[in-house]
């Protein structure tokens, strides 16, 4: 990194630095040197932030109120949205901030998918963020769980009967995790806990995330290196800061739409039935940032295989650094690979919404094909891509023209031959 | 380009949250009427959230209960708005099983603002056993537990109709257009002067209809209007904090390029 030196000017400050960095710390967050072309999609790293301490803050204050059993689950949640002071709207922000933060965690994947930002050399950035992403799945399903609704409480029998898929143990596993012979109490206060612990587990990963991220520097939309600092970077504060917060607002916005004028839309009226292990409801559908997954689960006609394809569709996201093999990292210079980039996007949303219709006739084939071309397009057509698409010349650096000619790769992707290049 | 791939993404999310609002079986459109707890500064009308109190305590309340609800929330602001008077003069006229006493004893006494609706039956077996095995379901979140929310409650309450050919329907069953399967073991609960409006409003079937779905709407939501006025307010505040920041921000980077 190219921090200087840095010393604090009062006294006191040198002998506390000295023993505790802190102000090493601020200055190196607010120095950051940052590339200066970031778009609006790089500012979702911030509001994602913004949406995990939200969460753990209305969380607490909910679960102050909350009684994780079955028989008194149901009811508590109706004595917040009554009694509690304002707790309507701790449980509106709480419940629809978890949509939020999945809305915006998919804005952020997709953004890193497009600009290449999983490439050498952020490919640890990328996995702990898979991570992330696996914990954010596991807290937001264990949280729906808790108002003990219909719907948690079928969701929650669907989705931990999975593990019964599992050769030998499975069916062991499966008891050992419901606490009993079905979902039941056991269930719910495991739930509770484990949903009140992994918010802080993602906190810890988020810090590592960012820690990492400042080991190299953000990627750009134009996706080449770029020297730090230089003419084509901007210290991160005030420069990034302001643009994150103006797109925080703006996202709060759209979250306060939803808190306000239509909280329940985003959920599922069962779960305002209280749950009812002799009453199966019609359908059960997972909430809606779940859904690509359920819908790449049931297309497969093997219960253990299809467990398999779904966890697969996840962690195959894990090995995308090394799947996709082209040297460029934007897709702004990679006409093939943008094609098939919005393809995937149309993919994935193909998958949620047959992920939300019965598994039956044309939706299933709809979904098998889907799910085919998930795995096909990160098993070949990027590998494939990487040797075979001629990508358009890379730009020296942010602020010079692209170059004339022939694209000089090699050059364009090391900071010292861009530095010679430019003498 | 950039602007199209914006808009693109607006497009999944709308469609995501369409598709999963809309993702059940099909049902004939339901019944249209004005509710006035809808849109931006939606409030209930308090004059038939009193009627619809009047008509829940008189007709549905002899089978269904409404657990979450407390006396004294029919004089809470945002509410029916009942007097306190009015309130407590409604709470009396229930007995509740108090106790245990200094001797033990249970005792029976007029209900207090305090207390929880009296419910119609002591558990759910007896309320089966007195309605042909159905449960007459709780009413204090019905309109959120139901897809198509008020809409679909008021179009249900009026949807009752003879069987169309070839409908078989056994004792006990009644055919509700509007119902899941078309089969509900609800008799048709409302019709014109069953009750008397203390306030003279004519009580046709589509009134009374409209004023308990208005008393439904506001027992599962009774903040709907205290909502309402702090989203207005935070979302104001949010647009003009928004433009602020945004000059800001345009300020601070003109050091840098003129466009950001």
């Amino acid at each position: 990194m190219s921090d200087h030196e840095y010393t604090p000017s009062s006294k006191f400050g040198k002998w506390f630095n000295d023993r505790l960095p802190l102000l090493t710390l601020a200055n190196h967050l607010t120095d950051y040197p940052t590339p200066k072309n970031l778009n609006y999609w790089w500012t979702f790293g911030g509001i994602l932030t913004f949406c995990l301490i939200t969460q753990i803050v209305t969380g607490l204050v909910l679960a102050m109120h909350y009684i994780a059993h079955a028989d008194m689950a149901f009811s508590s949640v109706e004595h917040i949205m009554r009694d509690v002071n304002y707790g309507w709207l701790l449980r509106y922000v709480h419940a629809n901030g978890a949509s939020m933060f999945f809305l915006a965690v998919y804005i952020h994947i997709f953004r890193s998918l497009f600009y290449g930002s999983y490439k050498s050399p952020r490919e640890i950035i990328w996995i702990l963020g898979i991570i992330i992403y696996l914990l954010m799945m596991a807290a937001a399903f264990m949280g729906y769980v808790l108002p003990w609704g219909q719907m948690s409480f079928w969701g929650a029998t669907v989705i931990t009967n999975l593990f019964s898929a599992i050769p030998l143990v499975g069916e062991s596993i499966t008891t050992w995790l419901w606490g009993g012979y079905s979902v039941d109490n056991p269930t719910l206060t495991r739930f509770f806990t484990l949903h009140y612990l992994i918010p802080f587990l993602i906190l810890g990963l988020v810090v590592l995330h960012i820690w990492a991220l400042h080991v190299p520097g953000n990627n750009n939309p134009v996706g080449i290196d770029i020297k730090k600092p230089s003419k084509d970077t901007v210290p991160f504060h005030p420069y990034i800061v302001i643009k994150d917060a103006f797109a925080l607002l703006m996202f709060c916005i759209v979250f306060a739409l939803f808190v306000f004028y239509q909280p329940n839309i985003l959920g599922h009226a069962d779960n305002y039935i209280e749950a009812d292990p002799l009453v199966t409801p019609a359908h059960i559908v997972p909430e809606w940032y779940l859904l690509p997954f359920y819908a790449i689960l049931r297309s497969v006609p093997d219960k253990l295989m299809g467990v398999v394809a779904m966890l697969s569709a996840i962690l195959i996201l894990a090995a995308l650094p090394w799947l996709d093999t082209s040297k460029v990292r934007s897709a702004v210079f990679r006409p093939l690979f943008r094609q098939f980039y919005w393809i995937l996007v149309a993919d994935v949303l193909i998958l949620g919404y047959v992920g939300a219709m019965p598994a039956e006739g044309l939706y299933l084939l709809i979904a098998r094909v889907a799910t085919a071309y998930y795995f096909a397009h990160f098993l070949i057509i990027l590998p494939v891509l990487g040797w075979k698409e001629k990508t358009t010349p890379l730009p020296m650096s942010i602020t010079e023209p692209v170059l004339g000619g022939s694209p000089n790769l090699a050059a364009a992707r090391s900071d010292e031959k861009i530095e010679k290049t430019i003498k | 380009m950039r602007k199209l791939k914006n808009i693109f993404f607006v497009l999944i999310f709308s469609v995501i949250v369409i598709n999963s609002s809309n993702s059940a079986e099909k049902s004939p459109p339901f019944l249209e009427t004005k509710w006035t707890f809808k849109g931006l500064f939606g409030k209930f009308d308090r004059a038939s959230l009193q009627r619809g109190y009047q008509v829940y305590t008189e007709v549905c309340a002899s089978c269904h209960s409404m657990k979450y609800l407390t006396y004294r929330n029919l004089a809470e602001k945002g509410g029916p708005e009942f007097s306190e008077a009015e309130a407590k003069a409604i709470a009396a006229s229930f007995e509740v099983t108090d106790g245990p006493d200094s001797t033990g004893e249970m005792f029976v006494r007029p209900a207090k603002l305090s207390d929880k609706f009296v419910m119609p039956y002591v558990n759910e077996q007896e309320a089966k056993a007195a309605n042909g095995g159905a449960y007459p379901p709780d009413m204090s979140v019905l309109v959120k537990a139901r897809k198509g929310g008020a809409d679909y409650i008021y179009s249900l309450l009026l949807g009752y109709s003879e069987p169309p050919e070839g409908v078989e329907l056994d004792d006990g069953v009644y055919y509700n257009k509007y119902m899941y399967g078309n089969k509900i073991k609800m008799p048709a609960p409302l019709s014109d002067d069953l009750i008397e409006y203390t306030d003279g409003t004519k009580a046709t079937a589509e009134q009374m209809s409209k004023d308990v779905t208005n008393f439904l709407m506001w027992s599962a939501e009774p903040h709907l209007e205290q909502r309402h006025k702090t989203g207005f307010r935070v979302i104001a505040y949010l647009i003009i904090l928004t433009v602020l920041v945004y000059f800001t921000m345009k300020k601070i980077w003109s050091r840098v390029e003129p466009k950001v």
